[in-house]
């Protein structure tokens, strides 16, 4: 007797155990040949918050995702050519202000002054950026460049806005030649709608 | 065993970077070779044990001395 046959045969409880184990064996066959995927959107330009983008893009490449980022306002300047990030203290309570290094009196000490203020001082923006590139070698973090890099080599796919491009006047020699394509919203959030994480950076 | 084994020093790198240094080193090699990863990020720890998981490698060792965690991974 055939399989089937043998099923229509038997009682009908037997049916649904039958179905029951086919359902979980197919079920676990389609999730080990899932490909996850994600998709996120960058909207910040500065040097913090490039980095969760990027980290959490070449991690998933790292796990084999298939990851797509759509870069849009500030975002976009995350594709430039020549990366010239900074971060702002203002309008940023939580920023630790201390110094990297220095007489130990100082290093590592919180400035115990608020950000807002701080902000006022000319060319504070500049000194904020370069103590928080310092603090970043010392421990070990990697520069944009290296993990945007790591990005291109794991096919993470840049997604550049072009309606950003036009708002701002960019000439699109300004972007590194891996930019994937020059979309709108239309065309990612099918790519999202897919995705199994979407996060918005 | 007779198997060579291969090593990725990622001592003094920050997340993500041991993962990603992982994931490269393992490349070339061919299945069920070792790889053993040395590194002094607390959050490797975890981070590997979960990378091995989702990538199917397997993590055959993890161990925490002197300041520095070892891995042994088996390419799978």
């Amino acid at each position: 007797m055939s399989n089937t046959a043998q099923i229509l045969a038997s009682p009908e409880s037997d049916w649904d155990a039958w179905f029951d184990r086919r359902f979980d064996e197919k079920m676990a066959e389609r999730q080990a040949a899932h490909v996850p995927s994600m998709t996120i959107i960058a909207t910040k330009g500065t040097l913090d918050m490039a980095y969760p983008p990027f980290i959490l893009a070449s991690t998933a490449a790292a796990l084999g995702w298939e990851v797509s980022i759509f870069f849009t306002f500030y975002g976009l300047s995350l594709l430039k050519k020549e990366l010239d990030l900074k971060v702002t203290p203002l309008g940023n309570p939580a920023m630790p202000m201390k110094m990297p290094e220095g007489p130990g009196w100082i290093r590592g000490k919180e400035i115990p002054v608020p950000t807002s203020l701080m902000s006022l001082v000319p060319g504070f923006q500049g000194m904020a950026t370069s103590m928080m590139r310092k603090t970043m070698d010392n421990k070990g973090i990697a520069r944009i460049e290296e993990l945007r890099a790591a990005c291109i080599e794991a096919e993470v796919k840049l997604v550049a806005c072009q309606m950003t491009v036009d708002l701002f006047d960019y000439a699109k020699e300004q972007f590194i030649d891996e930019v994937h394509e020059w979309v709108g919203a239309a065309s990612f959030l099918p790519r999202a709608m897919k995705a199994d994480v979407n996060l918005f950076v | 065993m007779s198997e060579t084994m291969h090593t990725l020093d990622a001592s003094g790198l920050n997340c993500p970077l041991p993962i990603l240094r992982t994931k490269k080193a393992l490349a070339p090699l061919d299945r069920g070779e070792i790889l053993e990863v040395i590194s002094t990020d607390p959050g490797s720890v975890k981070d590997l044990s979960s990378f091995c998981k989702e990538t199917g490698h397997e993590l055959l060792s993890s161990e925490a001395a002197e300041g520095k965690f070892v891995f042994q991974i088996r390419k799978a």
